[in-house]
């Protein structure tokens, strides 16, 4: 309960940053996440181009979830995919229930990037979100 | 106070029972998600502060595993294999011409973690643990022991948790019920015991797992001392009331007459509540006054209980709201593949 309420804590403050709109160098470089109901709890999220981006992911949930983040063409891919778990990959990340996770990525191309839990029904579910990338 | 609780078995019954063809044995939720639901039936009956459920889960044919969770709205005295033909004749007392339908069940145990363990049976290829816990433990347990619960379970297992902590895991083993000689379309009722103080039936658990447009069909008969009040009443939003009579003296005499049935009553109220819903509409339960005046709406799930906020992790809920209902119908909901089908993309 209180590994929650940190990790909570730390989401809020993360989330907070990642709200703040404004020029590249102002975009956070830290986001957190949380997923809760099978929800992101953050569906469009600015993040500065070149720079390094950390992501803390966060699994409230007592199911399984993943966070790939990706073009349209990845995910077609992962639509049709048969990898139960997700392993080095930066942007393929696999959330085991009440899971905390944390991924470092550099986006070297501006414009949007989507992530998605591709498990069965989720991204109908709602399970989408949107990363855009600002130079 | 105490009304029964019908809708579980009912719920339940739906879950297992509508697998049907084929498909069914990949399980209620294939690996794509789907989930192959047909009609289910549920017997409910309340008398002298008990609730006895009586659904099938049915055989459907293939291999592998699929289960099920339902919530209860107590503690079950006993769980067992169920008579041979009570659904079949609540069945021939409203619809005289419809054929039977059988049901069955399978499953699988596990062991639990965080949510406890509180009693563990294994009835024909069926294994049915009774867990108690908040919706999050559950939810857990049930992901740990290869349960694939769809992308809603976590909001509807705390929706149920904070009314009452108690769920009843059931896993059918395919292979195990070909090796018993089960033939598809074979159904192993069950029949669970369960002393609460206010009935209800779970509804809305059978959308789980399904797309908002699903349709979902399911037949619940409740059987009480005299006729009871119903909320929602059967009136639009995809329920219907079929039958509300009182029960004739050959059905409960051909009732009695089933294995475990001798609790049935000399005299009592018939009632058929007929679910022919979108998943989306199936937003509510179903709350019994077994006494006829005024049904829960907490137990209806149209107001949260007292203190509750939404989404607990646990913790004994409202015992005395008892929910009746068995949902193992929500089969038909929470039922989803186990691990071994692997997924993802």
């Amino acid at each position: 309960m209180i590994i929650r309420t940190l990790v909570g804590l730390a989401l809020a403050v993360l989330a907070a940053s990642a709200c703040t709109t404004a020029s590249a160098a102002q975009l956070p470089t830290h986001v957190g996440i949380r997923i809760h109901y099978s929800h992101f709890d953050q569906t469009k999220i600015d993040v500065p181009m070149g720079v390094p981006v950390t992501f803390t992911l966060i699994n409230d949930d007592p199911i399984d979830h993943e966070w790939l983040i990706g073009d349209e063409a990845f995910h077609a891919r992962h639509r049709a995919g048969t990898e139960a778990v997700h392993g080095d990959r930066p942007n393929e990340i696999s959330l085991p229930p009440f899971s905390v996770r944390t991924t470092t990525l550099t986006f070297d191309k501006p414009g949007p990037l989507t992530f998605i839990c591709h498990f069965p029904q989720h991204e109908a579910y709602g399970m989408v979100g949107v990363v855009m990338v600002k130079p | 106070m105490r009304r029964f609780l019908a809708g579980f078995a009912a719920v339940a019954a739906a879950l297992i029972a509508t697998t049907q063809p084929a498909a069914a044995c990949a399980g209620l939720i294939g690996p794509n998600g789907a989930v192959n639901l047909l009609r289910t039936t549920t017997f409910a009956g309340y008398h002298n502060g008990v609730e006895h459920y009586v659904t099938s889960f049915q055989f459907a044919g293939g291999s592998g595993q699929f289960g099920s969770l339902i919530p209860l709205p107590g503690v079950p005295d006993k769980v067992e294999k169920g008579g041979a033909w009570t659904l079949q004749r609540l069945i021939r007392e409203t619809t005289p011409i419809k054929g039977f339908d059988s049901l069955l069940i399978r499953s699988a145990i596990a062991a639990p973690q965080g949510a406890q363990v509180l009693l563990e049976v294994r009835i024909d290829a069926l294994d049915i643990t009774v867990l108690k816990g908040g919706g999050a433990e559950v939810g857990q347990w049930a992901t740990e022991h290869g349960f694939r619960l769809p992308p809603a379970a976590p909001e509807v297992l705390d929706f149920y948790a904070n009314r009452s902590p108690i769920f009843l895991a059931a896993v059918f083993d395919a292979d195990a019920a070909k090796a018993r000689g089960q033939r598809i379309g074979d159904g192993t009722p069950v029949h669970v015991t369960i002393p609460t103080a206010n009935p209800w039936v779970p509804l809305r658990i059978l959308g789980l797992g399904k797309s908002a447009d699903d349709r979902i069909d399911a037949d619940v008969y409740l059987l009480t001392d005299q006729r009871p009040a119903l909320l929602p009443y059967p009136l639009g939003n995809g329920m219907r009331l079929d039958h509300s009579a009182v029960a004739t003296t050959s059905l409960l005499d051909d009732l009695r007459s089933d294995k475990g049935m001798d609790w049935v009553p000399q005299t009592g109220w018939l009632s058929k509540i007929a679910i022919d819903a979108s998943a989306s509409q199936l937003t509510y339960d179903l709350a019994v006054d077994a006494k006829g005046s005024s049904p829960s709406r907490v137990a209806a799930g149209l107001q949260a209980p007292a203190g509750q906020t939404g989404s607990s992790t646990g913790g004994p809920a409202n015992d005395q709201i008892a929910l009746i209902g068995i949902a193992l119908a929500a089969l038909g909901a929470i039922f989803l593949l186990r691990k071994s089908q692997p997924v993802i993309g």
